[in-house]
């Protein structure tokens, strides 16, 4: 539908539903595409409503102006080219907005959530809305450098394969000496952990300024690999204040040898992250994302934006690693859900999946690959559901599931190796791990005393699937 | 209570005791299903970060079964028995390694 801007200036109100409600439009391979759950104000029609998010996420304003006879509104407008009710939600309507590529700077995830997820939260015909998927066209995706490394680089750097890999954060949170914490990155290391973590809050306190952290850390890595034979890592926090600080603690991370860094990618910003993630390319130095904030902006189901979409544009941004929850643990997250987003971290090609949360068929166009990171409440116990559930390219970190170990961290270490090596042997025999995982662990206790004692302190548990995160 | 002693490892199965040939078929027969192509490497003093090990050969791109591969293991192992042997797995598609797992230790006397 042409929008009319050539018969002469008539000033006044909006009327968006001529404009940005085009049901008929077809979109192009290369829109960038968007999903949004809206909830309308009451007597809203979900028409003008969605036509409203999207005049004010691209192109419109409250009012006509005069301007817009000066640009080619049909070459810039957002068009809504779909709305449909939400399945058993009351005044829920999926709204579907096409943006014309040209609308974003290349390379810059910043550029895009400022338009999509700007002014539009705010508005006043809103109750609320959420943005549950983006579709990056891929003539605009290949303007981004994405993850650093990527899978298979990190694996063949790290010499490790076929397995899932293990990690831990250090506790407690705050309040260790530097000292004292490369003691505690040692014994998880040397116990058989590939890496152990800065937990988000661990910049550079005054109880362990960040220098000195990393030299104790550093120290503790090239022991535990020189003993153990095995290459280790642990994810140096780099996040700081500025970009200058974050950027001179990458240079000395690098300049002593480690192989990872860390960043938070909300608290820090999109902006920070891209840089990090650069330089991190440039420089050979992997990139773990923690991602601190994200239940304020994901947890609510009718407002704010779904995980998936902050998941997707880290992959942009760029990462090697990223959280994406348990399934299991402590934290939220529902299993189906959970696997769509991850399909969009590490695939080349995700199709369409309503039953997924995927909303579009996003081609990653070669884009490398993010590991997901599951950590939070889970212990040797919870192993074969994470070797089936996640599979050989994840990250799974065990905190308190190796720090509580009855022996310490080095035995609590160990006993989460054992567990792991027993359930992929076993999966990979043909064993099904949902089934018979807690037999697997069963056997294995039988010659390894460090896994026997950690069964023993943690409870058998069982696996429910209960959906919290539902469409 | 016991303190872990320490130990030379050998990345993915190096934590489970010893594997037989028969569980070490398991693991290749795994490997082939998945599409992937096998390989056997060996080297006397690796290093944590040695990404190349000596390849026995090349790839085994005609290997039908584990026995093949196991084969080409043995043998392997009596012309080089003062060395570490690791199975390892190809993907053609993504193309990436994809496998490696230790099946040969010589004068082994830890506890695994």
């Amino acid at each position: 539908m042409a929008t009319k801007t050539g018969a002469g200036f008539k000033a006044g109100v909006q009327d968006y539903r001529l404009t940005y409600y085009t049901p008929d439009y077809t979109p192009k391979d290369t829109d960038l595409l968007a999903c949004f759950r809206m909830t309308p104000q009451p007597g809203v029609p979900a028409e003008e409503c969605a036509a409203a998010v999207a005049a004010e996420s691209s192109t419109g304003t409250w009012t006509t102006v005069w301007t817009d006879g000066l640009t080619d509104l049909d070459r810039y407008k957002g068009r809504c080219y779909e709305v449909e009710p939400v399945p058993g939600e009351d005044n829920q309507y999926f709204c579907f907005v096409a943006y014309p590529m040209d609308l974003f700077e290349e390379g810059s995830v910043t550029n895009i959530l400022t338009s999509l997820v700007g002014n539009v939260f705010g508005f006043k015909a809103l109750r609320a809305l959420r943005l549950e998927d983006i579709r990056f066209p891929v003539a605009l995706l290949k303007t981004f450098q994405g993850p650093p490394h990527g899978i298979t680089v990190e694996r063949d750097l790290l010499n490790k394969y076929g397995r899932p890999l293990l990690g831990c954060t250090i506790k407690p949170k705050l309040g260790l000496s530097a000292k004292n914490y490369g003691r505690a990155v040692y014994e998880c290391l040397r116990g058989g952990l590939d890496f152990t973590k800065d937990d988000e809050n661990i910049n550079s306190q005054p109880f362990m300024r960040w220098r000195d952290r990393f030299l104790f850390v550093q120290e503790a890595i090239e022991k535990a690999q020189a003993e153990t034979n095995e290459v280790k890592g642990h994810y140096l926090n780099v996040t700081a204040a500025t970009c200058e600080e974050m950027m001179e603690r990458a240079e000395f991370a690098k300049e002593i040898g480690t192989p990872i860094v860390m960043h938070d990618f909300i608290t820090g910003g999109f902006t920070a992250n891209t840089t990090l993630a650069r330089w991190c390319r440039r420089n050979g130095v992997l990139l773990h994302i923690h991602r601190a904030m994200h239940a304020v902006i994901d947890r609510q189901r009718n407002h704010g934006i779904h995980f998936r979409v902050l998941a997707k544009c880290l992959r942009l941004s760029g990462g090697d690693h990223l959280h994406s929850g348990t399934v299991v643990g402590k934290l939220e997250g529902e299993r189906d859900i959970t696997l769509g987003f991850v399909d969009q971290m590490r695939e080349d090609y995700v199709e369409e999946d309503r039953s997924r949360g995927n909303f579009f068929t996003q081609d990653w166009a070669s884009l490398p690959g993010v590991m997901p990171v599951a950590s939070g409440g889970i212990h040797v116990w919870h192993m074969p559901a994470l070797v089936e559930i996640f599979g050989d390219d994840s990250c799974l970190q065990f905190g308190g599931g190796t720090l509580g170990h009855p022996w310490g961290n080095a035995p609590g270490a160990t006993a989460n190796r054992v567990a792991l090596e027993a359930c992929v042997q076993a999966r990979n025999e043909g064993r099904n791990l949902a089934r018979e995982g807690n037999d697997v662990i069963r056997e294995a206790c039988r010659w390894s005393p460090e896994l026997a004692a950690a069964c023993e302190l943690w409870k058998e548990i069982k696996f429910e699937f209960d959906a919290v995160d539902t469409l | 209570m016991k303190t872990l002693p320490k130990e030379r490892r050998y990345e993915t199965l190096s934590y489970l005791p010893p594997l037989t040939d028969q569980q070490i078929a398991k693991q290749i027969d795994f490997m082939i299903d998945q599409g992937y192509i096998p390989g056997v490497e060996f080297e006397k003093d690796p290093t944590p970060q040695l990404h190349h090990w000596t390849l026995w050969k090349l790839p085994l791109f005609d290997a039908r079964s584990s026995q093949d591969v196991l084969n080409e293991v043995r043998e392997c192992r009596s012309e080089y028995s003062d060395c570490y042997i690791r199975v390892v797995g190809f993907d053609n598609i993504k193309q990436c390694q994809t496998v490696s797992f230790i099946v040969y230790k010589p004068n082994q006397n830890s506890r695994f």
